[in-house]
């Protein structure tokens, strides 16, 4: 059977069909080989490493100063998150803690960075089930905090800006007015977000009793994020294993347990209030003081395994560094979310329509250069 | 459980288990021959109850190669780290988990892919990430690429 090509027909009378590794609603380079029987789906068997850069690998040869910048590049929508698990596991390992100042700074672009990529997804989940407008609603919303990342870090989408010790450098003189602006302007709209898409009929049909998946399979993929709490586990890592000082903060953990594709729409939307209630909390008491701890020129890690867990905008990433003593780590392992919520898509889709396939895949907000690493 | 109740209630079981407290978690050392009855315990034993596995992974020890599972309950909330020891480098081979823990199916192929580490009766043991006729395996220490320029 070829890998690529035309599509075949099996004994059994099965159609075999790829989708992907071009397609826009697969969001980035994945292969999903389908087996079909009419129109429902009988397997899928999801083909991995179009964009594999192997960063595990190259990271053995990097400083613990510079393996960080790579991770930017796993999950490009949630890169101040894998930048900050990384700061932390080196943090662990040398025994410091991040000034105050840093630890806030940091929540603030990661609460930020997590409302950006949920809006980044509620537009393209729009795009996926026949919506334009979605796109152009969250875009605009979208930029606004693009344009604070860019005046702070200097960049937009890879920011690079949690360094062992705290934050590269202190926030820009604007980022607090700015920042409260962008959230008076976000709040307001969210309820256009909802007229625009949730509780439109085409959606709903499209997405309600699609794509069920169980708590005990959730928990045994080894789901995270919305598309595990959408089925009712509750995993997330800020309140599970605070870090960064999360526990000082107010905010829910939203759980709920319809488990279809519906669900995870519904509680990536509260997720972003609670993102906003969050930085709200945080913008007007940012402490005083230094935005990073001192840390030697070269850093090295003893001899030992640190593992650090955050909750990225799609689930549970792990950094796991095994140091031998030296100025780079001897293994480094990336738990990624979206790796152990992929290997649920198989499970979720049989038995559904191959249209549906697409309201799976966009409910599950994959995003590639994560799965493969 | 605490640490010292999780090593009483294992040692019960299964008494040639060590144990490794320098780290984070909790760390219990076993041998490949005994992972499927230990794990089987871990995961299904009412006071373990070990439903979650957060990761898992292999490390290159060039002596021997090291099989790390990170594992959480997620009703009693408690960590716990098993190693497993691989001492064959030429032909390394260990059960799979696949039917105890779903996602030990695509991390395991992971580490098929970049280890060669060969797990026993897993349902479909492909290359995950790398290309089906790949030479070598990326992730030992003593791979070589002679494609890498170094700069």
């Amino acid at each position: 059977m070829s890998l690529l090509g035309e599509p075949e027909l099996t004994e059994e009378g099965e159609f075999v069909i790829n989708i992907g590794p071009q397609h826009p609603s697969t969001h980035g380079v994945l292969h999903l080989k389908v087996w079909l029987d009419g129109e429902t789906i009988k397997k899928i068997q999801p083909h991995l490493g179009y964009i594999h850069r192997s960063i595990e690998k190259m990271s053995e040869s990097l400083s613990y100063r510079n393996f960080i910048y790579a991770t930017s590049r796993m999950d490009y929508l949630s890169a101040h998150i894998n930048n900050q698990a990384c700061a932390l596991t080196v943090e662990k390992g040398l025994q410091i803690e991040a000034p105050p100042r840093a630890q806030a700074i940091r929540i603030l672009m990661a609460e930020l960075t997590r409302l950006s990529s949920h809006q980044l997804w509620w537009g393209c989940t729009g795009l996926d089930l026949g919506a334009v407008t979605p796109f152009f609603y969250a875009f605009r919303e979208r930029e606004l905090i693009m344009e604070i990342m860019e005046e702070t870090c200097g960049a937009r989408l890879t920011q690079n800006y949690s360094v062992p010790g705290g934050v590269m450098y202190d926030v820009h003189p604007n980022f607090q007015n700015r920042v409260k602006d962008v959230m008076k302007q976000v709040k307001s709209r969210f309820r256009e977000y909802e007229e625009a898409l949730t509780g439109n009929v085409i959606f709903e049909q499209r997405t309600k009793g699609v794509g069920y998946l169980s708590a005990e399979d959730a928990i045994s993929f080894g789901c995270t994020g919305p598309t595990a709490r959408a089925s009712g586990v509750s995993c997330d890592i800020r309140k599970w294993f605070p870090y960064d000082g999360y526990d000082k903060l107010q905010f829910d953990e939203i759980i709920m347990t319809g488990g279809d594709s519906y669900t995870r729409y519904m509680v990536r939307m509260e997720e972003m209030k609670q993102s906003v209630a969050i930085i709200e909390q945080l913008i007007d008491n940012i402490p005083e003081g230094d935005f990073q701890a001192k840390t030697k020129m070269v850093i090295k890690l003893p001899k030992g395994e640190f593992y650090q867990r955050v909750e990225t905008a799609r689930g549970e990433l792990g950094v796991y560094i095994v140091s031998d003593g030296a100025a780079s780590p001897y293994r480094i392992k990336y738990r990624s979310p979206n790796f152990s919520n992929l290997s649920a898509l198989s499970h979720m889709a049989t038995g559904a329509k191959i249209g549906d396939l697409v309201a799976i895949m966009a409910t599950i907000d994959l995003v590639i250069p994560d799965v493969d690493r | 459980m605490t640490n010292e109740e999780i090593k009483t209630a294992v040692s019960a079981l299964f008494p040639s288990v060590t144990y490794d407290e320098t780290g984070e978690f909790l760390t219990l050392l076993i041998t490949p021959a005994e992972i499927r009855s230990v794990m089987k315990a871990l995961r299904y034993n009412t006071e373990f109850s070990f439903d979650y596995m957060f990761c898992l992974t292999c490390i290159d020890w060039k002596t021997h190669f090291m099989m790390v599972y990170h594992l959480l309950s997620k009703t009693h909330r408690h960590n716990i780290v098993v190693k497993a020891k691989i001492a064959d480098v030429n032909k390394p081979e260990i059960e799979t988990l696949c039917d105890i823990w779903q996602t030990a199916n695509f991390h395991e192929r992971e580490v098929y892919d970049l280890f060669g580490i060969r797990f026993l009766n897993h349902p479909d043991l492909r290359r995950l990430l790398l290309d089906e006729g790949w030479d070598g395996y990326p992730l030992r220490k003593n791979y070589v690429d002679e494609n890498m320029i170094s700069l």
